[in-house]
């Protein structure tokens, strides 16, 4: 009786301080990325994706290209003659191409290194912020982002998905009018769902820079915790067989 | 070959030759082999053994951290990212050691909360509880300074906010934040002395005072779910009749659980190793910038309670000093419960109904003031912040009364135990 009841003040206990997990997420709610780490296909695309699109500004200083090219088998050649543009070792890590004093020229800040965007912002952030660019012609840019209001990024990508235009809720209440949706009068190259393909590889490629061993990690867990199951099953058995003696 | 110790092996041999110079044998035996503990410990009883793994763990990953990690603004947050990707085996060193901080104060906060449960800070325990409370106090200071070292936007802002507590101390306050600083603001010499901190003077601390909670332990006696005294009931040979040789009784156990410890812990650091932004947070994974707070700051879990006590005074007298004495009052006021509890039984289960509400209070107050720490102080939780933190102190401070009055149950002679 008195096992039973502790061992249900013990479960109280740990439910008390384990629901603690359940709260970190906070902040906007974001549609789901939807990206699958362990697709080699679509680590791939998003490899090429970025280095064509995105490491002309922004660098991945921690990542390394030789890394890349093994844990996404991407031949050595094929590395050097597409993905490589700011380097000839593979050895290197990924850098932009444009000096950081021209950037903050002409953009007025430096665009952040992507090594950990994933991780810092979230991969679901990071898709919403690639589909969410719309026409503003009173910035610079000339666009506009849902997510990240004011963002002195242009829409670099407005080939492919065409311009939006964003449609707001009319408000009376003062301050910034709430968003409703998303117009496209001028479609791009890509169809918007061959768009959203093209951004969820992207951001697939952006996780797995951001932790290079997580699919790794995930396989050995389960041995790690099988192993342990095992390990704890004869523990107990043994623990049972000299506790017989207690009287 | 003689010895004129008693109770030191005979014979010949490495063993007998090493004892005869040093007492390993008899140590052994005081406090493993044969060091006596009551029979009827239950499953709260294992966080101590598992509180002393964490910490090995935390030492032997440190060690190795210590060998990569480069203790400078500059290069800091970089060497932990080198850590995580180019050395060998990195990655599940530094998981390790970062769910480990997280782990040391679950299975602590569990200890202790064990110990106040069955009043295992009552006479003679008083300085084993005390021990324990300064083992506390130094893993907070240990994870305060180890949290600076990875040099996040969040490392570089939770400890501004930390420091800046010793600002609001009347006349000194400023110099004094400077002093802890090194500099105007937390800045490569802060990272550098947090590093020394963290690295050596603490962990010996540490060490030292775990050293003397277990050897304080071992002179007094463990308690136990029922509170009473083993030492009481003794046979010819002087061993009580109620305790248990720890080895291999308790190792046997303690094995046992730490096999479920290490399922649930090794779960989370393959599985989930940042828990959802709680044993690493998002904003650690952008470089520590003075420019730029991030969103919302808010300590890790393990310091929100205290947090939460801090933003919910407010200030008068042109000073916010009085929410950091609150702050620290409460974890001063746990230094005090020996003395504060004046039940003449020691275990909850012989106490009455008054005390089992006032710790049951306790224990969600302290879950829900975590839970506000962590929130930014908007809507509710300002209030209930407030009302919690009121209900925390009066759990101490209305103990000398309601302890004495409340009702107690007759407290059985011998230890309650069924067989397996």
């Amino acid at each position: 009786m008195m096992r039973i009841k502790n061992l249900a003040m013990l479960v109280v206990a740990a439910g008390l301080l384990l629901p603690l997990a359940g709260i970190a997420h906070e902040g906007e709610a974001f549609p789901h990325a939807g990206n699958d780490p362990y697709s080699q296909a679509s680590l791939q695309r998003g490899a090429r994706n970025f280095m064509n699109y995105c490491s002309g500004c922004h660098s991945a200083k921690f990542v390394r290209y030789n890394r890349v090219a093994k844990d996404l088998g991407i031949p050595d050649s094929e590395l050097r003659a597409n993905l490589m543009f700011t380097s000839d070792k593979p050895a290197d890590t990924i850098q932009s191409a444009m000096p950081a004093a021209d950037a903050i020229k002409w953009f007025g800040v430096a665009p952040p290194d992507l090594s950990l965007i994933a991780r810092s912002r979230g991969t679901d952030h990071v898709y919403a912020f690639l589909m969410g660019f719309y026409k503003d012609p009173s910035r610079p840019t000339g666009v506009n982002n849902t997510v990240l209001a004011g963002t002195a990024m242009p829409h670099v990508l407005a080939d492919l998905q065409g311009v939006q235009t964003a449609i707001f809720k009319s408000t009376e209440a003062a301050g910034a009018p709430e968003f409703e949706k998303f117009e496209l009068p001028v479609p791009g190259t890509l169809s918007p769902e061959q768009y959203a393909e093209f951004v969820r590889d992207t951001v697939n490629f952006l996780e797995y820079m951001a932790e290079p061993i997580q699919t790794t990690r995930r396989d050995l867990g389960v041995w790690v915790v099988l192993f342990l199951l095992i390990f704890t099953g004869f523990a107990y058995l043994l623990y049972k067989e000299f506790w017989r003696d207690v009287r | 070959m003689a010895s004129e110790n008693s109770g030191t092996p005979q014979g010949s041999g490495l063993w007998a030759w090493i004892n005869a110079r040093l007492p390993l044998d008899k140590m052994l035996k005081e406090h493993v082999t044969e060091y006596y503990a009551p029979k009827n410990f239950n499953l709260w009883y294992v966080f101590g053994a598992l509180s002393l793994v964490v910490l090995v763990n935390q030492l032997v990953t440190g060690i190795f951290l210590t060998m990569s990690y480069k203790p400078s603004a500059a290069e800091a947050f970089a060497s932990v990212e080198y850590i995580m990707r180019d050395v060998d085996w990195g990655w599940l060193i530094r998981y390790m050691h970062s769910t480990g901080a997280s782990a040391f104060f679950i299975v602590v906060y569990l200890h202790m909360f064990r110990a106040l449960m069955y009043g295992s800070y009552r006479a003679p325990r008083e300085l084993l509880w005390i021990f324990g409370m300064l083992i506390y106090l130094a893993l907070m200071a240990e994870a305060f300074m180890g949290y600076l070292l990875p040099w996040g936007n969040m490392s570089y802002w939770g400890a501004q906010v930390i420091v800046s507590l010793f600002g609001t101390i009347p006349v000194i306050g400023d110099s004094l934040a400077e002093w802890i600083k090194g500099d105007y603001y937390i800045s490569d010499i802060t990272l550098n002395r947090f590093f020394a901190l963290h690295v050596i003077a603490i962990p010996l601390i540490l060490l030292f005072l775990v050293v003397s909670h277990i050897l304080a332990l071992h002179e007094v006696g463990s308690n136990n779910p029922d509170g009473i005294e083993i030492k009481k009931h003794k046979d010819a040979k002087g061993i009580p009749l109620d305790g248990v040789k720890f080895h291999p009784y308790y190792t046997v156990k303690d094995t046992f659980a730490l096999g479920v410890f290490l399922i649930v812990f090794c779960s989370i650091l393959f599985f989930a190793p940042t828990f959802g932004g709680m044993f690493l947070e998002a904003p650690n994974f952008d470089q520590a910038n003075p420019m730029q707070t991030p969103p919302h700051i808010a300590p890790v879990w393990y310091f929100t309670p205290f947090y939460a006590m801090l933003r919910a005074v407010p200030s008068f007298l042109g000073t916010q000093v009085w929410g950091v004495l609150v702050m620290f009052g409460a974890i001063a006021l746990l230094f005090f419960m020996p003395w504060l509890d004046r039940s003449p039984v020691r275990s909850v289960r012989y106490k009455g109904p008054i005390t089992k509400i006032a710790l049951g209070i306790f224990a969600v107050s302290f879950v829900v003031l975590g839970y506000c720490g962590m929130k930014p102080p908007q809507g509710i939780f300002p209030l209930l912040a407030r009302i919690f933190t009121g209900l925390y102190f009066a759990f101490f401070l209305l103990m000398p009364w309601y302890s004495r009055l409340d009702r107690t149950k007759p407290v059985p002679d011998r230890v309650t135990y069924d067989a397996h």
